[in-house]
């Protein structure tokens, strides 16, 4: 395959199969895993496909014009994803993110050459979200792009993860993915449920530790602009521990090295799997998706030691 | 046996500073009515007047978002686990 430049590449990631953790991969009524690999995007995450999009976007209606600084709140991938596509096409990045996020996510992001403004671990993404939209009143020529309100960002899945994995998987009955901006799930959602009426659209969040729910009022609390619960069926709250044991298997059965959030989704995936499963005349083909790859969370030694000892050292961390 | 509701830390003031507290009944409206009879307020905070979830708070029997169970008409059982969290961004 050849692009014209890196940002070409984004998306048709590949669609893999899970023989070892499906609970039936062969047979009648198969009940089959099957992963699409998003850390094959430029990046190494889901958030090449809304960066682009929102940039796009943002330069086709004369928002973002040479020369702009974007500014925007991240717990990480969307910054780093962001980085590149502003380093490619001329523009600065102020990322606002959580001091608990990983280390490697600064890195990567300085090494990009994005400014990183820190706000506090007390209420997580939130308070980061709230910081972003006093500098955007302070720098008004500094253009927020706003994944969480942004339709470019649903818009993204629906035109490429959506029709991507209907194209690879015409039999798909479930889709499974992270909660987070809510874009995947709402773009990918509405164009499955456009084509393929029956399929479900199964949301994972993460459970994190309570430093990250210190809001000082349940008032502070933050729900998307994209979220729309009509395109989802169901929705799990997945705790740290569950999604190291989910993301330790994927490498241990299918050697798929992925990052935390991936685990989570997993385990979302796997529940429903073994539901369908029990029932002998059953089929089911669940795409789920695997958001990044680990390497950006071997600092929080998630991939060491006994699980418990990895959820605890993960307590009070941003690990999606 | 009964079911066992975790409170966040910023409900927490309506429960003594208990993490997690039991309560009684076949649905998640009775268990918060139930939880109200011995902690008063906390039904305010997580109901609103018109009756319904507030926006900002998800509640999970045993892992699973309730607003798409069947809200506040989702059945429990003892042995069941109900956790409250507000509504936080991820991203």
């Amino acid at each position: 395959m050849r692009y014209e430049s890196l940002i070409e590449a984004t998306g048709d990631t590949p669609l893999v199969g899970l023989p070892h953790l499906s609970p039936r991969w062969e047979g009648e009524f198969p009940v089959r895993l099957w992963a699409k690999l998003e850390d094959r995007n430029p990046t190494g995450s889901i958030k090449d496909r809304a960066a682009l999009a929102m940039v796009r976007a943002a330069e086709a209606d004369g928002r973002l014009t040479p020369g702009c600084t974007i500014l925007e709140p991240t717990s990480g991938n969307t910054g780093i994803s962001l980085a590149m596509v502003a380093k490619l096409r001329g523009y600065g990045l102020v990322c606002v993110m959580p001091e608990n996020t990983s280390i490697e996510r600064r890195q990567l992001l300085e090494m990009f050459g994005a400014r990183i403004i820190s706000s506090p671990a007390a209420g997580g993404s939130n308070q980061a979200v709230a910081t972003a939209k006093q500098l955007a009143e302070q720098y008004p020529d500094w253009v927020m792009l706003y994944q969480y309100g942004n339709p470019a960002n649903a818009q993204a899945h629906y035109e490429g993860t959506g029709p991507e994995l209907l194209r690879d998987l015409p039999t798909i009955t479930h889709f499974v993915a992270g909660l987070g901006t809510t874009g995947t799930l709402m773009g990918t959602g509405r164009y499955l449920r456009e084509k393929a009426p029956d399929v479900q659209v199964i949301a994972a969040e993460p459970r994190y530790g309570e430093l990250v729910y210190g809001l000082r009022n349940i008032d502070e609390g933050f729900v998307p602009e994209l979220y729309d619960d009509t395109v989802l069926t169901r929705r799990f709250s997945v705790t740290s521990y569950d999604a190291l044991r989910r993301t330790r298997d994927l490498i241990e059965q299918e050697g798929i090295f992925a990052g935390i959030s991936t685990g989570a989704i997993l385990h979302a995936a796997l529940s429903i799997a073994d539901r369908i499963a029990a029932g002998e005349d059953e089929r089911a083909d669940i795409a789920f998706v695997v958001c990044d790859g680990g390497w950006k969370y071997l600092s929080t030694g998630a991939y060491s030691g006994s699980l418990q000892q990895a959820a605890e050292r993960l307590e009070g961390q941003l690990w999606a | 046996m009964a079911i066992e509701v975790k409170i966040p830390t910023i409900l927490r003031s309506y429960t003594g500073g208990e993490k997690s507290v039991e309560a009684k009944g076949d649905t998640l409206s009775a268990v918060i009515d139930d939880l109200d009879a011995n902690h008063t307020g906390l039904k305010g905070r997580l109901i609103t007047d018109e009756g319904a979830l507030h926006r900002f708070v998800n509640v999970y029997v045993n892992d699973e978002d309730v607003r798409f169970t069947g809200s506040l008409d989702t059945t429990v059982k003892d042995g069941d686990s109900v956790t409250i969290l507000p509504a936080v961004a991820g991203g």
